[in-house]
């Protein structure tokens, strides 16, 4: 893990949202994204949303199959989650925000 | 594309050597297939071979590759002679390479497969693709958790597909008790088509079956197929029926005295012809005689020769006069050597198939039968009829030779399955040594013309085979 918060030095996040014009779903991750950082990355995060209708050639890159996709391209590793983001300590897991094991309830 | 009148279902070709023929025309057109089988089926080769064929006949198509990148795709077509890299640099064809690692993902919530259709959607306007095939699309159920979704964007996926009118292929991996582990095959009424690689007695076997095809008569047979370097290749076994058009026209045997035993005019046209006799009683001579006078008409012939090279054939068929390999340079003879043992039945089948297609002979020597003795009397004799069967739809006169262990005994009475089969039976005999006598040929039968009853006795000399 790359994670430097105890050198004193604030890590930079950069998070991708993908999604599929303005859907329902859409918006609730991206509002369900917004509360999180607010609340764990206040002033050091930032949110680029990425609508695949209007840009398409950028799912390959990301190898974007599901939408909504979050994809945490700052810190390193690159990590991906998908869904709407609904359930909050999944993403805080996901986003190595909080330790947990990862996969719980994993088919 | 080729309409079938009788239930008015459009076919788009594929291209692959003998499938088209199998399924009246190829595969449904704007509809998916699905394409299902064991690990290394083939699966992958012939929804290549049908975005490939298409590729060339004005029909571009979207690889979506869920296992092979682009790179390993054109590693595993260059050997058969595809330029897929020029392809894809002319858009005619595109490769959607699709990675799904379970460990870099977590699921929260819902989604759907959304960006899997932006991508395809994308790929298909970028070259104004026909065809799609999607290999091997239940690679994401081993990346992704939600089954539920995954189901019911899968057959959104077919619709899409239909919708749009694209004819598409989607492979499946073969499931333990069923055609598809994720019973893909639910969601394609259309068509659907199962591969199986089998290996018994170190002999591989691959075979295809239709297993459904919505609107079109296809046979409940399973298809041997086979894959060499110029691709696969089906063989059609269903059309056994017998449709020949019986033709009044003659052909040389090779030579003016036999020709004279068949009322001074040979063999018919496109018959099949047996010429059984122990070891040493000039079979290939006899046979040979025949090649050489079809090249010296100035048609094509070929020769399967499966117990000598074809250097030793050449120098064999040399020492009786006949220079074969003048009609080899001229390219008006083939000479196709190989080892029976070393393929099974329907490798041969299918190679022969293949050969003659590309060189159209008119004449074709196959020496000897025996040589596929390897198989059960069943599946030689089928075989075999699938051969004679396969010659004379087109229209090519066959000549086999048909080794008789011992050749004391009555000949007559031995293998009558395999001489049913045939036209044309002549009778190759030598005397047992210390006696009086020598090389005899006598016409056991010949379908619709009068023939010698004679026994002839004949002579071989460095000028071929002379009558005495």
């Amino acid at each position: 893990m790359s994670t430097r918060r105890r050198t004193g030095r604030p890590e930079r996040w950069i998070l991708r949202l993908y999604v599929a014009g303005r859907s329902a779903r859409s918006a609730s991750a991206l509002k369900n994204l917004e509360e999180v950082c607010e609340k764990h990355l206040a002033g050091r995060y930032r949110i680029e949303v990425v609508d695949l209708l209007r840009q398409p050639q950028l799912a390959r890159g990301d190898q974007i199959v599901a939408l909504p996709t979050l994809v945490r391209r700052l810190p390193p590793p690159m990590k991906k989650i998908i869904g709407d983001l609904s359930n909050q300590e999944r993403l805080l897991v996901g986003l190595d925000l909080r330790r947990g094991s990862r996969r719980q309830g994993a088919a | 594309m080729k309409r079938d009148t009788t239930r008015g279902l459009e076919k788009t070709p594929t291209g692959i050597l003998g499938f088209d023929e199998i399924t009246g025309g190829g595969l449904p057109r704007g509809r998916p297939t699905l394409v299902a089988g064991g690990p290394g089926c083939g699966k992958t080769l012939f929804s290549l071979q049908f975005l490939i064929n298409g590729a060339h006949s004005g029909e571009p198509g979207v690889f979506v590759a869920f296992e092979e990148t682009e790179d390993d795709l054109i590693k595993n077509v260059r050997s058969l002679g595809y330029d897929l890299p020029n392809l894809i640099r002319r858009k005619k064809i595109a490769v959607e390479y699709i990675r799904v690692e379970r460990e870099e993902i977590e699921e929260t919530g819902e989604y759907d497969l959304e960006a899997l259709f932006i991508r395809l959607n994308d790929a298909i306007r970028q070259i104004g693709a026909t065809r799609v095939v999607i290999d091997s699309v239940e690679t994401l159920f081993a990346g992704l958790q939600n089954q539920g979704i995954l189901r019911s964007e899968l057959r959104r996926l077919f619709v899409w597909l239909k919708t749009r009118g694209i004819t598409a292929i989607v492979t499946g991996e073969k499931g333990v008790d069923t055609l598809t582990r994720q019973g893909l095959e639910e969601y394609v009424s259309d068509c659907v088509i199962a591969l199986d690689h089998r290996v018994s007695g170190q002999i591989s076997t691959r075979r295809m079956r239709i297993v459904k095809y919505r609107g079109t008569a296809h046979g409940t047979n399973e298809y041997p197929f086979l894959i060499d370097r110029e691709g696969i290749a089906v063989l059609p076994i269903t059309s056994l029926q017998l449709v020949h058009t019986a033709t009044n026209a003659r052909v040389s045997t090779g030579l003016d005295w036999l020709d004279g035993m068949f009322g001074g005019k040979g063999y018919y046209r496109a018959s099949s012809v047996l010429l059984s006799g122990s070891a040493g009683t000039a079979k290939t001579t006899l046979a040979a005689h025949f090649l050489d006078a079809a090249c010296a008409r100035g048609e094509r012939a070929m020769s399967f020769q499966f117990e000598e090279s074809p250097a030793q054939y050449l120098r064999n068929m040399r020492s009786t006069g006949l220079h074969l390999e003048k009609w080899v340079k001229k390219n008006l003879l083939e000479i196709h050597a190989a080892r029976p043992t070393l393929y099974g039945l329907e490798f041969h089948l299918a190679s022969m198939h293949r050969a003659v297609d590309r060189f159209k002979p008119s004449v074709v020597v196959i020496d000897p039968l025996s040589a596929f003795a390897g198989g059960t009397f069943d599946e030689v004799n089928a075989m075999l009829m699938r051969l004679i069967d396969f010659l004379k739809g087109r229209a090519i006169t066959s000549v086999f030779t048909h080794l008789i262990p011992g050749g004391l005994g009555p000949v007559e009475k031995i293998d009558i399955g395999i001489s049913s089969l045939m036209d044309t039976w002549i009778i190759l005999r030598n005397t047992p040594p210390g006696q009086d006598g020598g090389r005899h040929l006598s016409i056991l039968k010949s379908r619709g013309m009068p023939h010698s009853a004679d026994e002839r006795l004949f002579e071989l000399t460095n000028r071929g085979m002379v009558t005495v």
